[in-house]
């Protein structure tokens, strides 16, 4: 009588084990495989890219790096990616300067300031942005937001002008400029740093906001001490996300950006480039040497993201020792 | 709780904009669709004529074809028009490029291609594959111009010849007020502004025609070859001819290049151009076709490739005029696509096919090129 019970159970025990081993290694195999198909696809992109830059390179008769011009379709085929690294990284850096700060003071609004019958529909809202298509932002840019930029673009160019940077060479040109790229951007990259900062914000153990503010901490020093350290490495991974899709910008960029083979800091006068909007735009038109020649500016653009996200990471690893992981 | 109100409020919202751009893009497409009847209508005469224009093949079956996007809003023209009068028949032409339409028709995928230009050797050869016992021909049927297209406030009226044109696209002259566009527009009271110049940021069939017209009027002041992609200093740019148009619009003192139908749409100013003709020749499609009349066949063959003379001096002739073509096998098309593609391009060849686009900016091709193309429609094979 005794004795049956615990045999029942045992029985039990080890049946449910070996299901859940079955079940283990099914689930090993099937994460492992999404991540081999995950690493094959990459090479697979890699591999192709690399392939057709390989047949374009021998035929270019510039200097890729240095080049300015996208000629590949020429009787003498030149193109180089001078221009095109400059405005893209000089775009998505315009960007990032000013989505970030205001993405992270929208997050801590939303976490922290907010009441939350706000909160909610505000997030909601942001989140919204981020669903519209890039056309939609391209157009708005175009029709909108340019002929409204003159105001600001003569301001900037009478009181920063100094700079050379913000020197404008002729009035009365539309703002079709890389610093109007920029602010396109940062209101393209705004809901998603938005949404990954903020969700950090609330992960922020409550000990640590209660202990601040037992201390005396008044809530902007409380956010100071607690929050920000602790969501630093989730602000910076929002923002390298933002960066990725900002680098990778193409049909809004491709329709605001007044485009041409000149590499120019001065940011308010038209003109310059980037890898995705030349890529948009050649594509159509292209003869098979200009379009191995943009899978090659492809590439760059691949690896510049990869280069990009790998600096993420390590400043992420670094940080998670004294501050993320403590928690 | 109250996070699930909030979505389905949102969802409710989304679906009602949902709802109200489905039934507006619903109108939109009536309208055009109308509007292209009424069209070809008025062109054939009579409601009842325009049909029976079009002789249907005996069977019917999908005709495939590809390429530029230029000559797209003419083939949605026609098809609208064709469609309704052979049910039987269904057509698919996809833009995507001249270039991507010439590899796909030489990969034996569709039957016919557009192209802005006329087949290269090298592209006559590779067809010989697909055509069996044949080659791939131009067969000229959509005309267009390119208009030159300007914004000065107080301006309306503007006169311009090649070279002063390739200086302007070219920032050789900057100003609106330079003696060399006074001395062409004597009486007009141009302004001291610098003149902003746009081009197109993307390789372009009209760019080509432009700088094609340039290389050859420009009296040497352009120094570039006749491309598809822009090469001169200076300027701004902008994304297709929409893009173009809405720049023109929006920027003072500025000039580009359309499409005919560009400017008539966008309500832009045309400027018309000094050939060395005894007056300013005016960019109309009457003028254009007048140039398409005058063009020499440089195609042999079977093949109507034309040769347009951009630096005409005869009167009323449009110098930066365009022709684009229809590419098929003159033997050896594919035997169930053939009668389908013969029937089709009888009508686009047609008065009515012609007036038809005519109506939407292009150039109707002139009745003795007409009669040419209709001949070697005829002899397909």
């Amino acid at each position: 009588m005794t004795s049956a019970p615990p045999a029942d159970a045992r029985g039990r025990a080890r049946r449910s084990r070996g299901d859940s081993r079955r079940g283990d290694s099914v689930f090993f195999n099937l994460s492992r495989g999404s991540g081999i198909l995950l690493l094959v696809i990459m090479a697979a992109i890699a591999g192709f890219l690399a392939y057709r830059s390989f047949l374009a390179l021998g035929k270019n008769e510039g200097n890729f790096l240095t080049s300015f011009e996208w000629t590949p379709d020429a009787a003498k085929p030149v193109f180089g990616i001078a221009v095109l690294t400059f405005g893209t990284l000089v775009s998505a850096l315009i960007a990032m300067i000013i989505a970030v700060p205001v993405a992270v003071g929208i997050a801590l609004f939303i976490s922290h300031y907010a009441p939350r019958r706000i909160a909610q529909p505000f997030a909601y809202l942001v989140d919204l942005l981020a669903a519209v298509p890039s056309i939609v932002y391209g157009l708005w840019g175009v029709l909108f937001l340019v002929p409204h930029m003159d105001g600001l673009t003569s301001w900037m160019d009478q009181y920063l002008g100094w700079t050379y940077l913000f020197d404008q060479s002729s009035a009365g040109v539309p703002a079709r400029n890389l610093f109007t790229v920029g602010i396109l951007l940062a209101i393209m990259v705004l809901p998603i740093i938005t949404a990954v900062t903020r969700e950090v914000f609330r992960q922020v153990p409550r000990m640590h906001e209660e202990a601040a503010l037992a201390l005396g901490a008044t809530r902007w020093e409380m956010i100071r001490t607690a929050v920000l350290p602790f969501g630093r490495p989730g602000i910076i991974s929002a923002s390298m996300l933002g960066l990725g899709r900002a680098l990778g910008e193409t049909i809004a960029v491709a329709t605001v950006l007044s485009t041409n083979s000149v590499l120019s800091l001065h940011l308010l006068d038209p003109g310059g480039g980037t890898f995705a909007q030349n890529i948009a735009l050649k594509f159509n038109e292209a003869q098979p040497l200009g379009r191995d020649a943009l899978m090659a500016s492809g590439l760059v653009l691949f690896v510049i993201t990869l280069l990009v996200n790998g600096a993420a990471r390590m400043i992420i690893a670094r940080r998670k020792e004294y501050s993320g992981a403590a928690a | 709780m109250n996070l699930r109100n909030g979505r389905s409020k949102a969802l409710a919202i989304g679906a009602v904009a949902l709802v109200s751009t489905l039934s507006l893009s619903a109108c939109g497409t009536d309208d055009n669709s109308s509007n292209n009847t009424s069209g070809s209508s008025a062109s054939g005469g009579s409601t009842a004529a325009a049909p029976a224009k079009i002789v249907c093949a005996d069977k019917g079956g999908q005709l495939l074809g590809a390429g530029s996007t230029a000559q797209a809003p003419a083939i949605d023209v026609w098809k609208a028009a064709y469609s309704a009068a052979c049910s039987s028949a269904t057509l698919t032409y996809s833009g995507g490029g001249s270039g991507a339409g010439v590899t796909q028709f030489n990969q034996g995928k569709i039957a016919f291609a557009g192209s802005d230009s006329a087949l290269k050797p090298a592209e006559v050869d590779a067809s010989k594959a697909v055509c069996t016992g044949g080659q791939a021909i131009d067969l000229p049927m959509v005309g267009g111009l390119v208009s030159i297209v300007f914004n000065i406030e107080g301006v309306d009226k503007l006169v311009v010849d090649g070279p002063t044109l390739a200086k302007i696209f070219d920032s050789q002259i900057t100003k609106w007020n330079d003696p060399a566009i006074a001395a062409l527009n004597p009486g007009v009271n141009l302004p001291a502004a610098d003149i902003q110049a746009i081009h197109r940021s993307e390789d372009s069939g009209t760019t080509a025609n432009l700088t094609g017209y340039l290389a050859k009027a420009g009296g040497g002041n352009w120094k570039y070859p006749a491309a598809k992609a822009w090469a001169g200093q200076g300027g701004q740019s902008a994304n297709g001819s929409a893009g173009v148009a809405a720049l023109v619009k929006q920027t003072k003192n500025s000039i580009s290049y359309v499409e005919l139908s560009y400017a008539q749409t966008n309500k832009l100013n045309s400027a018309a151009i000094n050939t060395g003709a005894s007056k300013p020749v005016e960019a109309t499609a009457a003028n254009a076709a007048a140039t398409l009349a005058s063009a020499k066949v440089t195609g042999t063959g079977a093949d109507l490739a034309l040769d347009i003379d951009y630096a005409t001096k005869a009167e009323g002739n449009y110098p930066i005029t365009l022709v684009t073509y229809e590419i098929v096998c003159d033997k050896g098309n594919k035997a169930e696509t053939l009668p389908v593609l013969k029937s089709f391009l009888n009508y686009t060849v047609s008065d009515a096919g012609q007036q038809a686009i005519g109506a939407v900016g292009y150039v109707p091709l002139p009745a003795e090129l007409a009669t040419k193309v209709k001949t070697q429609i005829d002899a397909l094979a």
